[in-house]
C-alpha cells in the first residue's frame, strides 16, 4: 500500500513539474490576479495558480488566510473584483460539469428531512436534468457509491442520525456520483473519527489514480507529505504552489504562518478602515 | 346549529387556503427563512393597492402580478440593506416590510374612496364575504376567491411537482446547487414570487397577518412529526386542511356553547393550527415532549433496578449464597451505596421489581428471585469486566475503576458483554480479585 502510495507521488512529480510548459488545456486549474475582496477589504490578493492534471493538492493557510474564499470563488460563488478561472483551458463557467465541490460540513443543516441516499443522489441532479424525478437507475448508483464509502448500510438513515465522520463520508459519496474531473474539497478531514480519515484518503488516491485532480482545504500540516502530492500555500496571496518536495519547507511556511505584518498587509489593513 | 351553502364555500375556502400556504410555507421552514413570510405578507400590501387603483376593481390576475412584482422587490431590498448595512437580515426585513406595508395602508385608505376594499379585510380577512361574490362556471355559481385560490393552488403545486428536486436542494445546499447548474438564488426569488401570490390569495380568507400562521404552523408541525421530504409536506398540507375544517366548525358551534355569536373562522383556524402544533410538540413519536419524558424514566428504572440487583448480587456473594438478601436501609447503608439518601426512589424501584418478579419481599428484607439473581451477575459481571477494561488500559487508577464501571455497566448488552468477555480470556477476576461471574 505505502509503496504504491509513493510511486504513484514519484511520477505525480514529474507530470506536475512537466505541467507547466505545455498546452492551456493541460492545466487542471488556471486561475489569473484573482482578488476578492468583501466591503473593500481584499480576502484574497492577486491570486496566480496553474495546476497540472491528475494531482491531489492539498491548500493551507493560517485561519482567515482565505482558503475556503479560495474555492468559492473559482466555482462562482462568491463575487470577484476581478480575475478569471480556467479549467482545462476553458472558463470555468463553460465547464462546470467537470467540476465537483464538497462544501464544508457544517455549510448545511443537518436536520434537513432526507436520508443518506437523497442527499448523494443530489450529485446526479445534473445528469438528471430539470423537471425529471430521481429515478431508480439513479438510486441505484447514488447507493453503489455510498457502498464506496461504506455507508449501504445507512442509506435510508435520516442525516441527523450519523456521525461526523459518516456524514462527511455521504459528501464524498455525493461528489462522487458527479464524476467530475476536478474536485473542490473544502475540509473534509474537519472532525472525523480515524477510519474515516482512512477512507478519505483512500478516495483521495483512487480519484487521483482515475486521473483526477483534487483540490482538498486542510488544517494539519503534519499529514500534508502524506496526503498531497502538490501544495497551495496561502496567506491572503499565494506564498508558494508546486510540489509538495519543492514548496513544503521550512521558509515557506514561516512566510505563510509567520505572525509579523508586511507592509502590504499594513495597506491592506489600512484600506479596509477608509470609509467606503 | 344549521349548516348552510354558505359555510360548505367557506370550508371550501379555508381548506384551499391553509393547502395553499402550507405547501410553499414549508419550503420557507426547511429553508429556515420563515420571517421572509411574514415580511412579504405585510409587503404585497402596496402590490395589491397599485394593482387597485390601476385596475380600479378586485381582479385577481391583476393582483397576483402586483404581489408578484412585490414579492420580488422585497426579496431583493432585503437582500441590498442586510449586504450593505452589514445589518442581520432580520432587521433588514423589518425594516423592508413595514415600510411596504406602511405605504400600502396609505395608498388603501386613498383607493377605498373609489373602489370597494377595507384596510381591515385586508388585515383579518373576510371569509364570511367570500360566498357572496359568486361567478358562473359551467353554469354554477362559484366564489371568486375560491377561483382565484384554487388557481394559486395549482400554480403551488405544479411548481413543487415539477421542481420537487431542485426545491430540495436549492433549499438544502444551495451552494452545492448553484455549481450544479441550479441557480439558488433564481430558486430562491421564484419561491418569494410564490409566497406573495398565494399569501394574496388567502388575503380574502385569513388576512395578512393570520396568514402567517397559516404559512409556518403547518410546517412547523410537520417538522416534528416527520424526517423525509415527501411525508413532510403531505402532512403539513394534512394539518392545514385538518386546522380548516375544525376552524370553521369550531367557530360556529364553540361560541354559542357560552351564549356567544359565532366567531371568526380565521382566528379560529389559526388556533386549531396552534393547537395542533402544541399537540405534535407534545405528543411527537421520539420526539415529542412526552415520548422524552418516558424515554428519561423508562433509563432511570432500568439504571436504578440494576444499580439494586447488582447491591443484592454482591451480597450474595458476600454471604456465598444463590440469593442476595438485604433490606431497605442495608440497601441504602452499603458502601458506595447509589441510593444513600433517596429513600422514596429506592422505594419505587424495590416496588418496580417486585412487579417484574426480580425480587420478593419477605420478613423485612428483600429476597432476590432466580431470575434477580441472574440478572444482578450479568451486572456484577459487566462492571468488574470494565473494571478489567479500564486497568488494562493503565490509564484509570484503581480508585477510579469503580465509577467508571458503575456507568458503563448500564449500557451495556450481552453482545458487548461477551466482546469484552473474549478481550480477557481466561482471566477469573477483576483488578482487585474479586471474581467475575460467568468467567469461572
Amino acid at each position: 500500500m505505502n509503496n504504491a502510495i509513493s510511486s504513484s507521488r514519484n511520477t505525480m512529480h514529474e507530470s506536475a513539474s512537466s505541467g507547466r510548459s505545455v498546452s492551456p488545456e493541460s492545466v487542471a486549474l488556471h486561475v489569473r490576479d484573482l482578488t476578492v475582496a468583501y466591503y473593500r477589504k481584499p480576502v484574497l490578493w492577486d491570486v496566480d495558480l496553474d495546476v497540472p492534471p491528475s494531482v491531489v493538492a492539498g491548500i493551507v493557510g493560517p485561519n482567515g488566510a482565505g482558503k475556503s474564499t479560495l474555492i468559492k470563488a473559482i466555482l462562482d460563488l462568491v463575487p470577484h473584483a476581478s480575475g478569471s478561472v480556467e479549467i482545462f483551458g476553458k472558463p470555468y463557467r463553460r465547464q462546470r460539469r467537470l467540476v465537483g465541490y464538497v462544501p464544508q460540513r457544517e455549510s448545511v443543516d443537518w436536520e434537513y428531512p432526507i436520508t443518506a441516499l437523497e442527499l448523494v443522489a443530489m450529485g446526479l441532479y445534473r445528469k438528471i436534468g430539470w423537471f425529471r424525478p430521481v429515478s431508480s437507475p439513479y438510486r441505484k448508483q447514488a447507493l453503489s457509491a455510498l457502498t464506496d464509502v461504506g455507508m449501504a448500510d445507512f442509506a435510508h438513515r435520516q442525516i441527523s442520525r450519523l456521525s461526523g465522520g459518516q456524514q462527511q463520508r455521504i459528501f464524498l459519496a455525493r461528489a462522487l456520483v458527479q464524476d467530475a474531473d476536478v474536485y473542490f474539497m473544502d475540509e473534509p478531514f474537519a472532525g472525523v473519527d480515524a477510519s474515516t480519515e482512512k477512507a478519505i484518503i483512500g478516495i483521495l488516491q483512487r480519484l487521483r489514480a482515475a486521473g483526477k485532480t483534487v483540490f482538498v482545504v486542510h488544517h494539519d500540516l503534519e499529514t500534508v507529505r502524506e496526503y498531497f502530492d502538490y501544495l497551495i500555500m496561502l496567506n491572503m496571496r499565494i506564498v508558494a504552489a508546486g510540489p509538495v518536495a519543492e514548496v513544503f519547507n521550512s521558509e515557506n511556511l514561516k512566510r505563510t504562518y509567520g505572525g509579523r505584518l508586511t507592509l502590504l498587509d499594513r495597506a491592506v489593513d489600512a484600506m479596509g478602515r477608509t470609509p467606503g | 346549529m344549521m349548516w348552510t351553502a354558505l359555510d360548505t364555500w367557506i370550508v371550501v375556502a379555508a381548506v384551499l387556503a391553509g393547502a395553499t400556504c402550507a405547501m410553499i410555507g414549508s419550503f420557507l421552514v426547511l429553508k429556515k427563512v420563515s420571517m421572509m413570510g411574514d415580511a412579504i405578507s405585510h409587503a404585497v400590501l402596496p402590490g395589491i393597492a397599485v394593482a387597485f387603483i390601476i385596475t380600479g376593481s378586485r381582479s385577481g390576475p391583476a393582483m397576483l402580478i402586483g404581489a408578484a412584482v412585490v414579492g420580488v422587490l422585497t426579496a431583493v431590498l432585503v437582500h441590498v440593506i442586510h449586504h450593505y448595512s452589514r445589518l442581520e437580515e432580520g432587521a433588514s426585513m423589518g425594516v423592508v416590510f413595514t415600510v411596504l406595508f406602511a405605504i400600502g395602508l396609505i395608498l388603501i385608505e386613498r383607493a377605498a374612496h373609489h373602489v370597494d376594499i377595507h384596510p381591515e379585510h385586508v388585515l383579518f380577512g373576510a371569509v364570511e364575504l367570500v360566498p357572496l361574490h359568486l361567478i358562473s362556471v359551467f353554469g354554477f355559481g362559484v366564489p371568486r376567491g375560491v377561483i382565484l385560490l384554487a388557481f394559486v393552488l395549482l400554480i403551488n403545486l405544479s411548481v413543487v411537482t415539477l421542481l420537487f428536486k431542485e426545491l430540495r436542494l436549492a433549499t438544502f445546499d444551495p451552494e452545492l446547487a448553484t455549481t450544479l447548474g441550479i441557480n439558488a438564488t433564481m430558486i430562491h426569488y421564484l419561491l418569494m414570487v410564490l409566497v406573495a401570490m398565494t399569501t394574496v390569495a388567502a388575503f380574502e380568507v385569513v388576512g395578512s397577518i393570520l396568514v402567517i400562521a397559516m404559512l409556518i404552523v403547518p410546517g412547523a408541525t410537520a417538522w416534528l412529526l416527520t424526517r423525509r421530504l415527501l411525508p413532510f409536506l403531505i402532512v403539513s398540507v394534512a394539518v392545514s386542511v385538518v386546522a380548516a375544517v375544525l376552524g370553521h366548525i369550531a367557530a360556529i358551534t364553540v361560541p354559542p356553547l357560552f351564549g356567544y355569536v359565532d366567531t371568526s373562522t380565521a382566528g379560529s383556524m389559526a388556533t386549531v393550527l396552534g393547537i395542533l402544533f402544541f399537540g405534535a410538540l407534545l405528543f411527537a413519536p421520539e420526539q415529542g415532549v412526552v415520548a422524552r419524558a418516558i424515554d428519561a424514566l423508562r433509563l432511570r428504572l432500568s439504571i436504578g433496578s440494576q444499580d439494586a440487583l447488582g447491591l443484592l448480587a454482591r451480597a450474595a456473594e458476600n454471604t456465598e449464597s444463590q440469593t442476595g438478601s438485604l433490606s431497605a436501609a442495608e440497601l441504602r447503608g452499603v458502601h458506595r451505596s447509589p441510593f444513600a439518601g433517596h429513600r422514596l426512589k429506592l422505594a419505587a424501584i424495590l416496588a418496580f421489581l417486585r412487579v417484574k418478579g426480580s425480587v420478593v419481599f419477605r420478613g423485612g428484607r428483600y429476597h432476590t428471585t432466580e431470575r434477580g439473581s441472574e440478572q444482578g451477575r450479568e451486572i456484577l459481571r459487566s462492571h468488574r469486566l470494565w473494571e478489567q477494561f479500564f486497568f488494562d488500559d493503565g490509564k484509570v487508577r484503581i480508585s477510579e475503576l469503580h465509577p467508571a464501571a458503575d456507568v458503563l455497566e448500564h449500557y451495556t448488552n450481552n453482545d458487548l458483554r461477551e466482546d469484552l468477555s473474549e478481550r480477557f480470556a481466561g482471566k477469573r477476576t477483576d483488578p482487585q480479585g474479586r471474581p467475575i461471574p460467568g468467567e469461572d
